[in-house]
Parts: structure tokens; C-alpha cells; sequence
């Protein structure tokens, strides 16, 4: 009792306030939330700010990465492998704005991110004064909530909210825009955490006659599917979903960005669904009569064409966001809620079940899907290496336990396909915004957030060179990250679809590249380049097995191409196998 | 039903805010949907900020526009009406010639038909205002054109709706 006592009375005083300068609140804010490392670049309006960081550089680590977009993505990769809020930091200007696309990125994949930026003096707002730029404008449909501080004495609340913002509910990105003058601006600096926001309901309420509801449409089911997208992962419902699916044995596909929620080994693992997806459950969601989605939003590389998508069978939602209920796809029964709670009291109303008959159909499928398309990529007969090869020498050599961030294009869906997942928040990667150049950044804030994962990131060399600059952060701060760059030589997706679509005019999608073993070399990386399938195997092993960052470029055949293969309009059950 | 474009007045309730009305309008936006009126004004709570949006979409629009305006941090709640779930008025002002209040008869015809008020007069011009429905400002507005109009303009539109919205148990319920 005695104990509790003190406990209660030091946090008392740690909220006494003190007279502080607004850059100091700030650096005090973020120690309050947690944060230990936090990637950005300086400028002249956030000078303060990295004055303050420089006497705390014992208890925040900062990475100054080599251009601000770069900084969004690894504060992304550092939160999607931890579930923590990413923290990033700019200047005024072309600063912020260079945050835009990592601000869209985390937006559209629902990641929890604070990005701080300085601002131009308050007298000087609007007076398009040197690097001031309307960042709250330019930010605001690609935020969760943004604000703009004219006052050291606001900095405390609106802090303490957007973490709170960034991390609760349906998670996504906030901007904190912060005039020079707040940052000198002395003020009674006093921290209290947000407990909630009076217009903001996090997460809403679950019917306990929706939940009923679904229970019986599942029990009553002869033919189920479920489709899981990442709210599995970011409401740490694993284990729930896992209960769910084992109890009522129902085969269960992932959306790309769902994927490693459970193993990618588990029996009722049917694949990935959507454009570049498995056959079998793209196929049979045009025959199951009852799809339950569990926490993904029908993004239309899911669904295909709309209007023949899942049209025979009643669709369950289960999901944390009202404004996705009924948006792509009509619901019949919508389940409101936290994942991790929604499956949890869902899980006694199941009858156990094992739709064995169901499951024939996905193996069946499985079969063709292999004789055409998997057995040639992961053992090809011709000369040329194919991508799904490396990811299986991967896979063999880091037991399938590693996190893969991959970056986007034609090695994003192989890796998604490919790529073994034992754990979950393993699968990183840009899904709704496709962001190339996602990939290097990204799986720097993997790496630091997680540095006892093994995290090996895989790009084209397309998406390689939009962030090519960040081998130096690679360098200064040495993250043993294990870089993988699959060269063809061309922007493989674009070609693809220019092959397929546009008669093969590969308009502007070759690449003269240059010697990528000789740049990485130049950031004192280790550095490998492989032509040939006899010398894969053992180039994968001395990868995996360095100490230190490693550079590993597999030249892989110049136009491969990725199957199966959902035309843009059509519908998921007439994906192509070639 | 759900297909066919409509008439809807979207009431919107939030938190009074600098930046709100960007982040409220950028939803219509994206969606290539013209507002046609839109006006913001405090509401019955204080603290509380209301948006009263006409759009014209179909119903199934709607719903996801609402949605999505509902899920910004700061709206505590947007409900959307048709024309019959609601009281509504518009206002407008004319300015016109003086001289013509004189010479022309049937400008003062119109002025006592249409209920409109004159709110100033002096040697050069009148300002006439008047509230009512749209269609009532539009016939106005075709009469005394005629004559010519020296400035015209119309307020966006304001609606109280006949049925309750049930917003201070909603904040209520926001605060734990």
C-alpha cells in the first residue's frame, strides 16, 4: 500500500510543470510517448527542435536519413514491425512536403505515424516567406488528423492527442506543424497523456446481435471463406483469429497486407486473394456462400470487378472503421469492432466444423496453380533465374523467419507469394498506395525496430534507385539490413502490362542501370552480384550469415512475368494462369 | 432507389476548428461532387460548430459520404435529408436603382408579393432582402431582372430538421 503510494505521488511530480522553451516541450513530449528513436532531416525552421535533440541525444536517437521521404518510410517500417507510432521529423518547405508520400502511404495502409514539421515564424504565415509552405493544407486529406502550433503552450495537448490519434482505433498518420517562434517561445511545461477526444470514437461499438448473427450465417455455412486483411495484425487478433479459423475450419486467404498473420505453413492457409493472388481462393470467392472479411476494406486489387465479385454468397464484415462498411461491397451482416475482441466473443458461438469436402476444392485448384505457374517459377527449366527462386533460397536460409519489405512491383507480388512467413508483421510492404522506392527506407526502421529479426528487403531496380540515397543512413548508422535487388533490367510491372495490354511497346520502361554492386561498395556495404542459378544458393548464404548490412543483386530474367493474373475490369473468377 | 440522384442537406456537427471545412470539403472533391450551397454557423451546443451542406448524388453516394465525413477526428456526427425531412430557407439581397422604386410600378408590386424587405434606401440605390425557398429567391430574382440588378446574392442554404438529432446524448456518450 505503502509502495502504491510513492508510485502515485512521482507521478504526480513528474506533471509539476516547468518553465521550458517550446523545442525542449517538444523533445519532453515525445520521451512522455515512448519514442527512443525518431528519423528526420534539419532546416532552418525546426533548428530549435534539433538544438533541444542534440542535448537528449542520450535518450532519442535520431537518424538523418538522406531526404525527408525516406524518413516517413522507415518511421512506416519501424511502426508496422513493432505496432508502435513511427515518429518522423522535417523542416519548413520542401521538407514537409518531401513527408507528402510517406503521409500517403501510411494513411491508405492505416499506419501510426507522428511527423513533425517547422514552420516559418507565426508573423510570417501566409506571406510566402523563404521555405514556408501550407503544409496543414497540403497534408490534410492524406492525414488522420494534422494541426498547426502558433504557441509553445499548445504543444503539450496536441502532442499527448496526436499519439493518441496516430495509434487508437484505426490507426494512421498525423502532422504536427510548428512555428520557429513556439519553438523559442518559453512556456509552463506540464505533460498529460490523452485519454480521449470528445468528437473521436476510436472504436465503435459491437452488436451483440450482429455478432449472433454472423455466428449463425458461419455455422450454417457449407461453403465459407474468410478473408483477412491487416486488422488481424494491427489489433494484435492473432491468436483469436487463429482460434476462430482452427475451431470452425474454415479455409482462410489473406489480403497482401494481412499476410503473416498466421503462418503461411498453417493448414487453413489458402493463399493471398486479389490481382496477382492464389487460384484457388480467387476462384472459389465466386462459389463460397458465406465471405467473411475480417478487418480488410475490399480495395479494388481485391476484388476485381465489383459487379461479379462474391455475388452468390452473404458477406460478414467485421471491421474497426463504419466508413468501410458497405463502401465496395454490400455487407449483409457488418460486425463493428476491434478485431481482437470481435473474434474473441465470437469464437464460443462457433460450432466446430472441418469442411473437408470445401478444402478438396482449394487443393484441387492448388494442383493446377502449381502446374502451371508455381513449379516453373520456383523450378524453372529455362536458363534465366526467376525471382520466386531467390525468395525460395530465402526462405530456406532464414528458416522462413524473417520480415521481408519489399518495395512495389513484379518482386512485390513474388515476394508476397513466395516468401515463407512464420511470424507475424513480417510482411512490410507499400499495399495501397504502391509506393516505389518504399522498400530501403522501410526496412531500415524495420531493422532498428526489431533488430534481433533477421530483415532482408527486396526492390526492383526500378523502386531500388527512388531511395538509392538511403545506403548512407544504412552506412552512418550501420542497420544490418540485407538488401536483395531483383534486376531485370526494366520496370517489370509496366512492362508486363505493356506486353499484355499495349501490344508490347515498351514505352519508357527500360533501364540502363548502373553498377549497383560499385555504389553499395561506395557506402563500405558488402556487396554481391549473381548471374547465374549455380551461384545463388551459396551468395544467399554468406547474406544471411554477415554481421553487417549486404548488398545482393540477383540479375533475374529480363521479362518475366507474373501469373496468376487478374485483369484490370475483370472478375476475380476469371483470373489468368498464363 | 439507392441510384437516383437526389436532393440531400447534410447536417454536419463538429468540433469549431481551423481547417475542418478543407478536410469536409475534400471528401466531396475527390469525388468530383459540386457543392451547392454550403454554410457553417454555430449550433445549440456551445462549442459546437454545424455545417449545412446541400449536395445533389444518390443515396448510396451519400451514405459513404457520410461515413467518411463522420470518420474526420474533429465532426462529432453528419445526418443527411431529403427535401421533406426538413425546414429550410435561403436568404438573398438585391441591390437595384433607386429611380426605378419610382418610375417602375410593378417593382413595388413585386416587393409586396414576394414579402421581400426593403432594408435600406438613399438617393442611388435600394437593398431589398428577402428569405424564403430557393425557388422563391429564383422567381424574385427573373422579375427583377428585368428591370436590372446592380448586385445579387444569395446565402447558402440553412435547414433544421423535423425530426430530433440526437447530438448532446452523442457527446455524452463520447466523453468516457
Amino acid at each position: 500500500m505503502k509502495e502504491t503510494q510513492t508510485i502515485q505521488n512521482k507521478t504526480k511530480s513528474t506533471a509539476i510543470t516547468e518553465r521550458i522553451s517550446g523545442s525542449e516541450a517538444v523533445i519532453k513530449c515525445l520521451l512522455a510517448e515512448g519514442v527512443d528513436i525518431l528519423y528526420g532531416y534539419p532546416g532552418g525552421a525546426i533548428m530549435p527542435v534539433y538544438d533541444e535533440l542534440y542535448k537528449y541525444q542520450d535518450k532519442i536517437h535520431h537518424v538523418l536519413t538522406r531526404h525527408e521521404q525516406g524518413a516517413t518510410h522507415s518511421a512506416q517500417g519501424y511502426a508496422r514491425i513493432s505496432g508502435k507510432v513511427g515518429v518522423c521529423m522535417a523542416t519548413s518547405g520542401p521538407g514537409a512536403t518531401n513527408l507528402i508520400t510517406g503521409i500517403a502511404d501510411a494513411q491508405i495502409d492505416s499506419t501510426p505515424m507522428v511527423c513533425i514539421t517547422g514552420q516559418v515564424g507565426s508573423h510570417l504565415l501566409g506571406s510566402d516567406a523563404f521555405q514556408e509552405t501550407d503544409i496543414v493544407g497540403i497534408s490534410t486529406p492524406v492525414t488522420k488528423w494534422n494541426c498547426q502550433i502558433t504557441k509553445a503552450s499548445q504543444i503539450p495537448e496536441v502532442f499527448a492527442k496526436a499519439f493518441y490519434i496516430a495509434k487508437s482505433g484505426r490507426p494512421g498518420p498525423v502532422l504536427i506543424d510548428i512555428t520557429k517562434d513556439a519553438q523559442f517561445e518559453e512556456f509552463d511545461f506540464k505533460y498529460e497523456k490523452c485519454k480521449g477526444v470528445r468528437s473521436y470514437k476510436p472504436v465503435p461499438d459491437t452488436d451483440e446481435n450482429s455478432l449472433k448473427a454472423a455466428a449463425e450465417l458461419i455455422n450454417n455455412a457449407k461453403q465459407p471463406l474468410v478473408v483477412w486483411g491487416q486488422g488481424v495484425i494491427l489489433s494484435e487478433a492473432e491468436e483469436e483469429f487463429k482460434a476462430v479459423i482452427e475451431k470452425s475450419g474454415i479455409p482462410s486467404a489473406w489480403t497482401i497486407l494481412g499476410a503473416s498473420a498466421i503462418p503461411s505453413t498453417h493448414p487453413l492457409n489458402v493463399g493471398m486473394v486479389g490481382m496477382h493472388g492464389n487460384y484457388a481462393p480467387n476462384v472459389l470467392t465466386n462459389q463460397c456462400d458465406v465471405l467473411i472479411a475480417i478487418g480488410m476494406r475490399f480495395d479494388d486489387r481485391v476484388t476485381g470487378n465489383l459487379e461479379s465479385y462474391a455475388k452468390q454468397a452473404k458477406v460478414i464484415h467485421f471491421e474497426i472503421d463504419p466508413a468501410e462498411i458497405d463502401k465496395n461491397v454490400k455487407t449483409d451482416i457488418a460486425v463493428l469492432g476491434d478485431a481482437k475482441a470481435s473474434l474473441k466473443a465470437l469464437l464460443p458461438l462457433l460450432n466446430a466444423n472441418s469442411h473437408t469436402d470445401w478444402h478438396q476444392k482449394f487443393k484441387d485448384l492448388y494442383k493446377i496453380e502449381y502446374e502451371k505457374v508455381i513449379k516453373n517459377d520456383l523450378h524453372p527449366t529455362k536458363e534465366g533465374l526467376t525471382m520466386a527462386e531467390v525468395l525460395k533460397e530465402i526462405n530456406i536460409q532464414t528458416k522462413g523467419e524473417a520480415a521481408i519489405v519489399s518495395d512495389v512491383g513484379q518482386h512485390q507480388m513474388i515476394a508476397c507469394r513466395y516468401a515463407d512467413f512464420n511470424k507475424t508483421k513480417s510482411n512490410i510492404t507499400s499495399g495501397g498506395l504502391g509506393t516505389m522506392g518504399f522498400a530501403l527506407p522501410a526496412a531500415i526502421g524495420a531493422k532498428m525496430a526489431a533488430p534481433d529479426r533477421e530483415v532482408v528487403m527486396i526492390a526492383g531496380d526500378g523502386g531500388y534507385q527512388m531511395t538509392i540515397q538511403e545506403l548512407g543512413t544504412i552506412f552512418q548508422q550501420k542497420v544490418p539490413v540485407k538488401i536483395v535487388v531483383l534486376n531485370n533490367e526494366f520496370l517489370g510491372m509496366v512492362r508486363q502490362w505493356q506486353q499484355l495490354f499495349f501490344d508490347k511497346r515498351y514505352a519508357s520502361t527500360e533501364m540502363t542501370n548502373p553498377d549497383f554492386v560499385a555504389i553499395a561498395k561506395g557506402y563500405s556495404i558488402e556487396a554481391k552480384k549473381v548471374s547465374e542459378r549455380k551461384d545463388l544458393k551459396a551468395a544467399v548464404k554468406e547474406m544471411i550469415d554477415c554481421e553487417g548490412p549486404y548488398f545482393l543483386e540477383v540479375r533475374v530474367e529480363k521479362e518475366g512475368n507474373v501469373f496468376p493474373m487478374i485483369p484490370t475490369g475483370a472478375s476475380v473468377s476469371d483470373i489468368r494462369l498464363e | 432507389m439507392e441510384n437516383e440522384i437526389k436532393q440531400f442537406t447534410v447536417s454536419v456537427y463538429t468540433e469549431n476548428n481551423i481547417g475542418l471545412l478543407n478536410r469536409i470539403s475534400a471528401i466531396f472533391q475527390r469525388r468530383h461532387i459540386n457543392i451547392e450551397s454550403l454554410n457553417t454557423s454555430p449550433s445549440e451546443i456551445e462549442g459546437v460548430s454545424r455545417f449545412t451542406i446541400v449536395i445533389n448524388i444518390t443515396e448510396s453516394q451519400m451514405k459513404k459520404i457520410q461515413g467518411q465525413i463522420e470518420k474526420q477526428v474533429e465532426v462529432i456526427k453528419a445526418y443527411y435529408h431529403t427535401e421533406d425531412e426538413i425546414i429550410y430557407q435561403e436568404s438573398c439581397m438585391f441591390k437595384i436603382k433607386s429611380e426605378l422604386l419610382f418610375e417602375e410600378r410593378q417593382i413595388q408590386n413585386i416587393i409586396k408579393e414576394s414579402n421581400a424587405k426593403i432594408v435600406t434606401v438613399n438617393k442611388e440605390f435600394f437593398v431589398l432582402e428577402k428569405s424564403g425557398r430557393k425557388e422563391e429567391i429564383e422567381l424574385l430574382y427573373r422579375e427583377l431582372s428585368v428591370f436590372g440588378i446592380m448586385q445579387f446574392t444569395r446565402s447558402g442554404r440553412v435547414a433544421v430538421t423535423k425530426e430530433e438529432m440526437k447530438i448532446s446524448t452523442m457527446l455524452q456518450a463520447f466523453q468516457h
